[in-house]
Parts: structure tokens; C-alpha cells; sequence
């Protein structure tokens, strides 16, 4: 079966991951041999329109994977996939290797349990306070307040904005409601974080502080993430800059190959309901394809 | 998709919404919180008008009445018809009309924010069932506050009758009283607390299905709002019809 444009052995693919036995292994390195998620030959199509057709790919444990193309090539769509908003026609959608395609909505439960989904807009709950949006999934699980109000804390902490904790949604300002839906995405430790196209519109410093966000969650929380984006200069972030802490624990941003290789963030361009491209962010840049050049320079 | 096939989709949707809204009250979490808010914000929140629809009816119920039953000499009966066309028909009836207008309104709009705005999405990325945490909580707020939305309407034209009757016709009051409590029997309140009940479900579940099935941004929720009251205003006049023949026919021959 070829994943990625790479042909892998079948005795590296199983048909289907043994989740427990990796789990439960006394190694927990085994665990992150299962892919936080893959697609087997999923399609798809509204009507008449192809949005995917016979996709595979994989999104390893701790791994950012990119994905890119113009507007209606289907890269939201990817993400409503993998929580299980909308099936496929075809193929197999599986999370931390667990087959979803055929869940229903009470078993899709559990499994979106595991994932934070950040929205274009923030998909904030107008009638609710920043409080009670990131508390939200607490309060549905009836977690006792004080436990509640000091995870609320946490995650407000993480993206910046614990002063805005008694705001409502209406009082925020793009950037901070963005921010607010990354806090109540984190909420339960979720192992998958999708983002959708969460710096559209967005002035430069805020998409920078939107895209630390993902660096600091994928290099220090080791979260696994879809970015579904068209810009650019997310990319350029994401793909060539790393975080660490220092040991007073703050975190810094250094420049992929200054200290270390950055080797778990992958692109992956849609077009056509296809896999355009896969690969690493200088792959991308140093493309001679006509489509994914005038994706990059406009022209 | 012609009419008929709309009409037919429609329905299945419907009553689909139904059956997993009623589902929803089998398993926790069952958000009684919430249909105690929505219960304040559709039942008390519709006191007002529902009031002043029903005193008003029946002021001039008895302004249109009362010359022609005085010309028969038939004056002191006026509350009989009040009271029979108010509790049966028109309490019931205009009381929906009003919540749809005000309620379905209002649950249709804020249904169709959310999904344009995709906080639908959102609610379901993270573990909640919408039909659950929106659409039951609302259903069964309108199907108890229907009916005492309607007994309100009911007394209020009662008493609106009343001062007509006495302050433009010069009617006695007890004359009043009494040929209001002549005109009332047990089916008619049976019945008149029946319809409140069908039209309550009729406008949750036909705002909270036009919310949920919101397309095309804030131009789609103007759409969906307007369909959401039309279509519920429609369904509850056809449905007075039927209902009106069948609790006619079951309640004649078991009671009274």
C-alpha cells in the first residue's frame, strides 16, 4: 500500500491496529507506533463532486501534518472526517487505531474525547463566558467546580488570555476568540488537536502567536495535529521552527537546524480530491509543479 | 426537489427529530436546568402578549356579539358563546399563533446563529449531542408551557368579555358569570388543554428542524426563521381542524 507517496511493507501495515496491546504495553514507546490518525481509501463526494478520492494517509504520534490547497479542495472536509462529523462514501477513517467510519454519534462520544477541534472562527457559544466555553466539556462531564476553575485557569494561562476569563465572546477580539477556542480545545488533555484554518484573517503578529501555540503544543505537549491552512506564513512557522524550554521553563522558538532537525511536521496538498503533494516544508518551496507554484507565489 | 417530495423529506426529518428528541430524555445527560430556562423564557416570557391577545379577543368577541344576541332578547347568554368559542378554539389557537410568532421565532433564529457560525460543529466536537442539549430541552419546555399558556388566554378573555360586557352593554356581572360557567363543560376543557399540547410539539420540533437545517449564512437564517413560523402557523391552523373533528367525535362518545 502506498502512504504518503511511500510504499510501505505490508507487515509494517496491519489490517487493523491492536490498540490495547499497544497501550498496554509495558513499553510505552510501543503506543506511538499506532498512528494518531489514518485514512485508508477514503472518498467522498457531494452530489456529483469528487471532494476525496481514494485517499490514505497516516498522522503519526506528535506529528503536525499540514494540510494545503485552495478553497473547495476538500480540507475542511478532512478534519469533519476524522471527528466523525460526516462519513465517507468508501475507505476507513481510523483515530489512535480505532476504526470510526461505522461508529455512531453516542460511540463517536468517546473517541471525540481524544480530539480538540479549533474552529475558523473560534466557534465560540455566544450566550456562554470565556469561562464557561472553555469549561465546557468539564461541565457536560459534571467535574466538580474547583476542579473546573483551575483547569479553566490553566488553559487561559497556556494561550495568554486569563484575564479574559469573565469576558463573553462578543467583547473579544478575533485573535483573543481564536486563542479562547484553542484553550477550550485542550481542555482534557486531548492526544489530537485539528485545526481549521484558525489565522484566516488574522493580522501577522496574532496568526504568529495562533501558530507558537501549535509549535508549543506539538513540541511540548507532544500533541498530534491536523492545520488545515492557505496561508503561507503559517508554514513558514510551523514547518521551520521549533520550541523548547529553558530551564527556567520558559519557551523559546529557534530556527529548524540551528540545535535540531525538525522531523515531525509533514505537508500534504489537496487538489482534485487528490493528494497533490506530501513531504517537508523545502520539498514543498523547491517544487517545479506549476499548480503548487502559483499556490506559493500567487502566480 | 418538487413539493410533494419536499413536504414528504420534511416530514420523515420531523418526525426523525422527534423520536431521537424523545430518545434523549432515556439517558443522562438529560439538562433539566435547561428546560427550566427554557421553560422561564418560552412560558413566562410569553405572559405579556398572550394576555393581551386573549382579553382583547374576547372584548370584542362580546362587542361583536352582544347587539345581535340582544336583538333576540338573548343578551344575558353572551358569556355561553364567549366562553365555548374561547376555550376551544380560540384560546388555543391564538395562543400558538402568538408563541410561534414569538417562540418559534426566536428558537429557529438561534438555531440557525449556531450552525452558520458552526457552534453546532463545535458542540459536537465536543461529545455533546445537540439534539439533546437544544432541540428536548426546548420541545418540552412548549409542550408544558403551551397549555398554561392557553388556560392564561382563556381567563384573560374571560375577564377582557367581562368588562365589555359590563362597561360598554351594562350586563350584569354575575349574569355574566353564570352563563359563562352554563357555557363551559368538561370536554371542552379536555379538549381545549389537548390542542395546546399538539401545538407546542408542532413548533418546537418545526423551529428547532428549520434551525438545525440552516444553509447559506446569515441570509439562510432570515430564510429559515421566516419558514420556521409560516410553516408552524400553517401546521397548527390544519392540525385545530383535525384535532376539532377528532376530540369531537372521542370526546361526545366517552364523556358526558
Amino acid at each position: 500500500m502506498t502512504y504518503d507517496g511511500l510504499e510501505i511493507p505490508a507487515n509494517l501495515l496491519p489490517d487493523e491496529w491492536d490498540v490495547n496491546d499497544a497501550i498496554d504495553a509495558d513499553d510505552p514507546e510501543k503506543g506511538r507506533l499506532v498512528p494518531a490518525v489514518e485514512f485508508r481509501n477514503v472518498d467522498l463526494a457531494f452530489d456529483d463532486q469528487v471532494i476525496l478520492s481514494d485517499v490514505s494517509f497516516m498522522v503519526g504520534r506528535g506529528e503536525t501534518r499540514f494540510v494545503l490547497g485552495g478553497s473547495g479542495t476538500g480540507k475542511s472536509t478532512v478534519i469533519k472526517l476524522v471527528l466523525g462529523l460526516i462519513k465517507p462514501d468508501a475507505g476507513q477513517v481510523f483515530v489512535e487505531g480505532e476504526e470510526i467510519t461505522h461508529l455512531d454519534d453516542v460511540e463517536l462520544v468517546r473517541i471525540r474525547k481524544k480530539i480538540g477541534m479549533v474552529f475558523q472562527d473560534g466557534a465560540l457559544f455566544d450566550s456562554l463566558s470565556v469561562y464557561d466555553n472553555v469549561a465546557y466539556r468539564l461541565h457536560e462531564a459534571r467535574v466538580p467546580e474547583d476542579e473546573v476553575e483551575h483547569e479553566v485557569v490553566r488553559m487561559l494561562q497556556f494561550v495568554n488570555l486569563e484575564d479574559a476569563i469573565d469576558k463573553m465572546p462578543i467583547e473579544l477580539s478575533g485573535g483573543m476568540r481564536r486563542r479562547v477556542g484553542i484553550a477550550r480545545a485542550l481542555v482534557g488533555n486531548p492526544s489530537i488537536i485539528l485545526f481549521d484554518e484558525p489565522t484566516a484573517g488574522l493580522d501577522p503578529p496574532t496568526a504568529r502567536t495562533i501558530c507558537e501555540l501549535a509549535i508549543k503544543l506539538r513540541d511540548i505537549e507532544d500533541v498530534s495535529s491536523i492545520f488545515v491552512t492557505h496561508e503561507m506564513n503559517n508554514l513558514e512557522y510551523i514547518g521551520s521552527e521549533y520550541a523548547v524550554l529553558d530551564r527556567e521553563g520558559n519557551v523559546h522558538y529557534e530556527l529548524a537546524g540551528k540545535t535540531y532537525c525538525l522531523i515531525n511536521t509533514k505537508i500534504m496538498m489537496l487538489l482534485k480530491g487528490d493528494i497533490w503533494f506530501t513531504g517537508r516544508e523545502e520539498e514543498l518551496r523547491a517544487s517545479e509543479d506549476s499548480y503548487i507554484r502559483k499556490f506559493i507565489r500567487g502566480k | 426537489m418538487n413539493p410533494i417530495t419536499r413536504f414528504l423529506f420534511e416530514l420523515q426529518e420531523i418526525t426523525n427529530l422527534l423520536w431521537r428528541a424523545m430518545k434523549g430524555l432515556r439517558k443522562k445527560p438529560r439538562y433539566f436546568p435547561e428546560i427550566v430556562n427554557q421553560m422561564d423564557a418560552i412560558g413566562v416570557g410569553s405572559v405579556g402578549i398572550v394576555v393581551l391577545t386573549g382579553f382583547f379577543t374576547g372584548g370584542v368577541l362580546v362587542l361583536q356579539a352582544y347587539p345581535t344576541l340582544e336583538y333576540y332578547g338573548a343578551q344575558s347568554n353572551v358569556g355561553q358563546g364567549i366562553a365555548a368559542s374561547l376555550i376551544r378554539e380560540l384560546g388555543p389557537v391564538l395562543s400558538a399563533l402568538m408563541v410561534a410568532g414569538r417562540v418559534g421565532s426566536a428558537i429557529s433564529a438561534e438555531l440557525g446563529s449556531m450552525v452558520v457560525s458552526q457552534q453546532i460543529d463545535a458542540m459536537r466536537a465536543l461529545g455533546t449531542s445537540p439534539v439533546r442539549k437544544l432541540v428536548t430541552p426546548r420541545v418540552i419546555a412548549l409542550l408544558v408551557a403551551l397549555p398554561l399558556l392557553t388556560i392564561t388566554a382563556d381567563i384573560a378573555g374571560l375577564i377582557g368579555g367581562g368588562l365589555v360586557a359590563k362597561q360598554l352593554f351594562g350586563l350584569d356581572i354575575n349574569t355574566y358569570i353564570s352563563s359563562v360557567r352554563t357555557g363551559t363543560n368538561v370536554n371542552d376543557i379536555v379538549a381545549g388543554m389537548i390542542k395546546p399540547i399538539v401545538f407546542g410539539g408542532i413548533i418546537g420540533l418545526v423551529s428547532c428542524y428549520k434551525g438545525l437545517s440552516t444553509t447559506g449564512g446569515t441570509v439562510g437564517v432570515g430564510l429559515s426563521t421566516t419558514q420556521a413560523v409560516v410553516s408552524s402557523s400553517i401546521n397548527i391552523i390544519i392540525a385545530d381542524f383535525f384535532l376539532s373533528k377528532i376530540l369531537q367525535s372521542a370526546l361526545s362518545s366517552t364523556l358526558f
